[in-house]
């Protein structure tokens, strides 16, 4: 196991075009155009980005997984992870004010309402990648390799793991995101998963 | 001696860190530090004595995290328990004055609104550990690293309403100065003092250096002692553990000029060790403790920042009300929540500091009403609010639970009236609005309402309010029936802050009453009593006469530095009226172009053709004949999918500003009587942008919209539903864990409302899956619903 630690980003690049097909955008409009302008403008200030992780030694036995931290059983997960050593836990967020622009949006205007949620997801898988970006290229230094991202609920991977993650990396005061009983994060642009390491832990 | 009495007189040294302790001690990540009470109570224990024995005057208790999400109410008890008892075997035999601190950590959930821990029952779980302290005999209660105003302030209530013991309070600040939730220092100081808590300080998140600023501003606004434990600066990673960077004696180096500085508790939070709080001992206790100084500030507070009352008035907004405005009324009668938050939004971009709420209707749950919007309020807008309502059930319900420390508007000189109002605003914590008149009603002369203020404040002062928190309202009157009223008022408004020493707040608007041209009137009145020393005036800010008073008279009163504020405002005059007017072209035109606009989404421009259109026709045709038809083609358009969910959208809100001109006339005449759908997002999901885009396409098309919001209750949909006995329901739900929720809402429905339909929608949703659950229909988008929901009005 090692230790939590929790990392800042400065904001990664907007892709606009995944903005706009987040939030239904088939083809190219002006009017729409101007208006993710007009968000974006003010919004700038909103979003932190900041993600906490550890890694933790893993052992397999058929779909049932001991993770360390926590034993789940999952086919999905079993495969994602096969040949493994280890698994990368990690939670990124883009703070709690973007929730709150979204909701003061609604009233005024949902179309905006929209493209910021739009842009809010952009956001927190853009902090995902940067994240695993440097995550790959720093096991990759010392001969190790990492696999794509799982998160809980995809697939047969239990939502309920939720909980075990916020214990582990203490999500509540690392970074302020908590778990509601539906195991539903709170601010919503936030993500948890896992990432399979082969080779040794850093 | 009461920890009250030490502190009067001494530094109070508090601890240093817990859970970095037990970790070296074998506790594992994940695994919960307050079950170590009982099934390691010596290693404890161990902590705690060392921490007495490097100079400790309090050790927290090892209950952080105890509360009933972690731990069942059985376990909790057994917890707490020999919590207390651990840190009171390491105090026996020592000498000098040795506490017990209950500590309460935050609960770990966020709450409503934007989660999903509903305020009361916060309370509740505060409450549940904070009886058990006081069962087992703690000496105070220690509230710690809060890093959100509401959760905050529900701990405090609940060790107020629970204990008798002192309670410290002390939050968990960020880089950036303020709580996670956005709270100022200036802000919690307000709050947590209004609300009665001993001690108030700051914790964790940072090194001593990295939090001056944070504890400077505390010394500089609280009258109680501050408190001072931060972490031995910002945790690094090295190999698999995780160290922090400031020794010990830099710990106390840094640390000494802060009790120098006058904070008078200090001690220590993560990474802090028994050889910190040894070295922080040394090195203050011989510094003699700054004397405390009871503040003067009369200050209110939101959940992000406080506003004061000084020399530059305060402008709080009079446009919640339904005095006088029938389509606010029809709102309220509605339920329609939403248009009154537009109105505050407004007002707040518009200028004003502080929004008045009142929902003062007969005919409504005013309690009810008044509490809804209070949340909802603070949820979307952040200036403070003053509550304005006659009854004190309605008043007792908003101050309960607003989010800081408000304006209570109002108390007078009656006895009734200060008996309900000044208990209230001693609890909750509150600025209170007091009316110079009495039984005998408004004395004509200034010396008279004089006379009931000093009255006023004998009262509060035997109820424990210090003047600071009561602002005087010397009542203005209509100039027109009394030629005398003016003045009299504003005599009064300068005896009462030059006399008495507190401060003044007008309705400025009553001057005018039966006059023309009645913000000339107006405007002029506030510039003079700006000049006769107001602090606050209860005012219009979209009245463009009284934005220029105020302005004009900041500028020349010297309180406008460089006269930024008033170039900022001057450059906005003349801009407000460019609201790209209909050309006045023949009404055919006009109706073309406003299908046009509504079609491209220009809502100012539909608004101006609509108010065009009305001098012509009538409401009712317009939106038959070219409203909807104009939705229609768009609506079209999404479901062939040539127009995606954006575009409808900005056609919908350009529809919805020229349904509003519409409903702005008509507003006494019955409505058109669309069928009434009620919506709501199930229990447990939080997400409801699907759900208002669904309700904005059922208004636009005719309908009657309950929106419920979001994790809303089985019971609560039903209730409704019978309330309005709506024929159609809407369920939408994101994620799979909630579509449980919406089933059981389903079987509820089936069971109490049989007449009912229902319809469902949302991400993880399918035909199959709404089949399933026993859903009438499953709307694959909102078109699908507005679909939907024309089906069922044809066949009723």
């Amino acid at each position: 196991m090692t230790a939590l630690t929790v990392r800042r980003y400065l904001a990664p690049p907007i892709d606009r075009r995944e903005v706009l097909r987040y939030a239904g955008m088939r083809v190219p409009s002006a009017e729409i155009d101007a208006l993710l302008d007009e968000v974006l403008r003010e919004t700038e200030e909103l979003f932190s980005f900041r993600v906490a992780h550890r890694a933790f030694p893993i052992s397999v036995c058929g779909d049932t997984l001991s993770l360390g931290f926590a034993e789940v059983t999952s086919c999905d997960l079993s495969r994602a992870l096969a040949g493994c050593d280890g698994v990368l836990v990690f939670a990124a967020t883009v703070g709690g004010e973007v929730d709150r622009a979204i909701k003061k949006y609604a009233l005024l205007s949902p179309a905006k309402a929209l493209l910021l949620e739009a842009l809010g997801s952009e956001r927190v898988e853009a902090l995902c990648d940067a994240f695993c970006a440097d995550v790959k290229a720093d096991y990759a230094e010392h001969g190790a390799a990492v696999r794509p991202r799982f998160s809980p609920g995809y697939g047969d991977l239990p939502l309920a793991l939720q909980k075990d993650i916020f214990r582990v990396l203490d999500c509540e005061r690392r970074l302020g995101i908590s778990l509601g009983e539906s195991l539903l994060m709170t601010p919503k642009k936030s993500v948890t998963a896992l990432v399979g390491v082969k080779g040794e832990l850093l | 001696m009461n920890i009250l009495e030490y502190i009067k007189d001494h530094t109070l040294f508090l601890d240093g860190g817990m859970g970095t302790l037990l970790q070296a001690k074998g506790l594992l990540p994940g695994e919960l530090p307050e079950a170590w009470n009982l099934s390691h109570p010596d290693v404890v224990t161990d902590v705690h004595r060392a921490y007495f024995l490097a100079g400790a005057n309090v050790v927290n208790t090892n209950t952080f995290g105890a509360n009933v999400l972690h731990f069942d109410e059985e376990e909790l008890d057994a917890v707490v328990c020999a919590a207390i008892e651990n840190a009171r075997r390491a105090a026996e035999g020592l000498a000098g004055e040795r506490y017990v601190a209950l500590d309460v950590g935050p609960s770990g959930r966020m709450l409503a609104p934007y989660g999903d821990l509903a305020f009361e029952d916060a309370v509740e779980i505060f409450a549940k550990t904070v009886r058990l302290g006081v069962k087992y005999g703690a000496d105070l209660i220690f509230i710690e690293t809060m890093n959100d105003s509401y959760e905050c302030k529900a701990a405090l209530l609940a060790a107020k309403e629970n204990s008798t013991l002192p309670v410290f309070v002390s939050c968990a600040f960020g880089e950036d100065g303020k709580l996670l939730t956005g709270a100022s220092p200036a802000a919690m100081v307000a709050m947590l003092e209004g609300l009665g808590a001993d001690a108030i300080g700051v914790n964790c998140s940072q090194g001593p250096r990295a939090l001056r600023p944070v504890v400077e501003e505390y010394l500089r606004y609280a009258s109680v002692p501050v408190l001072f434990k931060p972490n031995a600066g910002l945790p690094r990673v090295e190999g698999d553990k995780t160290v922090f960077d400031v020794t010990p004696d830099d710990f106390a180096n840094e640390i000494a000029p802060f009790v120098k500085a006058g904070v008078r508790a200090v001690g220590g939070c993560c990474g802090t060790t028994p050889a910190h709080i040894a070295a922080l001992f040394d090195a203050c206790h011989e510094i003699p403790p700054a004397p405390l100084t009871k503040k003067t500030d009369t200050v209110i507070s939101s959940y992000t920042h406080a506003v004061f009352f000084g020399e530059s008035p305060v402008l709080i907004g009079e446009r919640i009300n339904p005095t006088g405005k029938p389509r606010f009324k029809e709102a309220l009668r509605a339920g329609d929540i939403d248009y009154i938050l537009r109105e505050g939004l407004s007002e707040e971009e518009a200028g004003a500091q502080v929004l008045d709420v009142n929902v003062g209707l007969p005919e409504i749950d005013e309690g009810g009403v008044l509490c809804e919007l209070t949340a909802a309020l603070q949820a979307v807008c952040a200036l403070p609010l003053q509550i304005d309502t006659a009854s004190p059930e309605a008043m007792a319900r908003a101050l309960r639970i607003y989010n800081g420390k408000p304006m209570i508007n109002s108390v007078n000189g009656k006895r009734e009236s200060l008996d309900a109002i000044l208990p209230l605003a001693k609890k909750y914590g509150g600025l209170v609005v007091a009316l110079t008149l009495d039984e005998d009603g408004i004395p004509e002369k200034a010396e008279g309402r004089l006379l009931i203020a000093r009255r006023i404040l004998d009262a509060a002062e035997k109820y424990g309010i210090e003047k600071k928190n009561i602002i005087f309202d010397p009542l203005t009157m209509a100039v027109s029936a009394d030629k005398r009223a003016a003045l009299e008022t504003l005599r009064a408004v300068k005896m009462i802050r030059e006399e008495l020493g507190v401060h003044t707040s007008l309705g400025v608007s009553n001057v005018s009453f039966g006059l023309p041209a009645r913000e000339h009137i107006g405007a002029a009145f506030f510039t003079m009593a700006m000049q006769s020393g107001l602090s606050a005036a209860i005012m219009n800010p979209h009245a463009a006469e009284m934005m220029k008073a105020y302005y004009t008279f900041r500028a020349l009163s010297g309180q406008d530095e460089n006269f930024l504020d008033y170039i900022a405002f001057a450059s906005t005059l003349g801009k407000a009226a460019s609201v790209p007017a209909a050309a006045p072209a023949k009404k055919e035109e006009s109706a073309a172009s406003l299908r046009e606009a509504i079609a491209k989404g220009l809502g100012a421009r539909a608004a101006a053709l609509t108010a065009d259109l009305l001098k012509e026709r009538e409401g009712l045709a317009i939106v038959q004949e070219e409203i909807i038809p104009a939705l229609n083609e768009v609506g079209e358009g999404f479901e062939k999918k040539t127009v995606f969910l954006p575009q409808l959208l900005i056609c919908a809100e350009a529809a919805k500003s020229a349904f509003e001109v519409i409903k702005a006339r008509a507003v006494n005449k019955s409505e058109g009587g669309g069928l009434t759908v009620v919506l709501a997002t199930v229990k447990g999901d939080i997400h409801d942008i699907g759900k208002n885009i669904v309700k904005l396409l059922l208004e636009n098309y005719g309908f009657t919209v309950a929106d419920l919001g979001k994790d809303v209750a089985p019971e609560r949909v039903v209730e409704e539903v019978l309330r309005l006995g709506a024929p159609l329901v809407g369920l939408s739900a994101l994620m799979t864990t909630t579509v449980g929720a919406m089933e059981k809402t389903i079987c509820l429905l089936r069971e109490r409302a049989p007449f009912c339909r229902v319809m469902v929608g949302g991400a993880v949703l399918t035909p199959e899956y709404a089949d399933a659950i026993g859903a009438d229909a499953y709307a694959r988008d909102a078109m699908g619903a507005v679909r939907y929901a024309q089906e069922v009005s044809e066949s009723l």
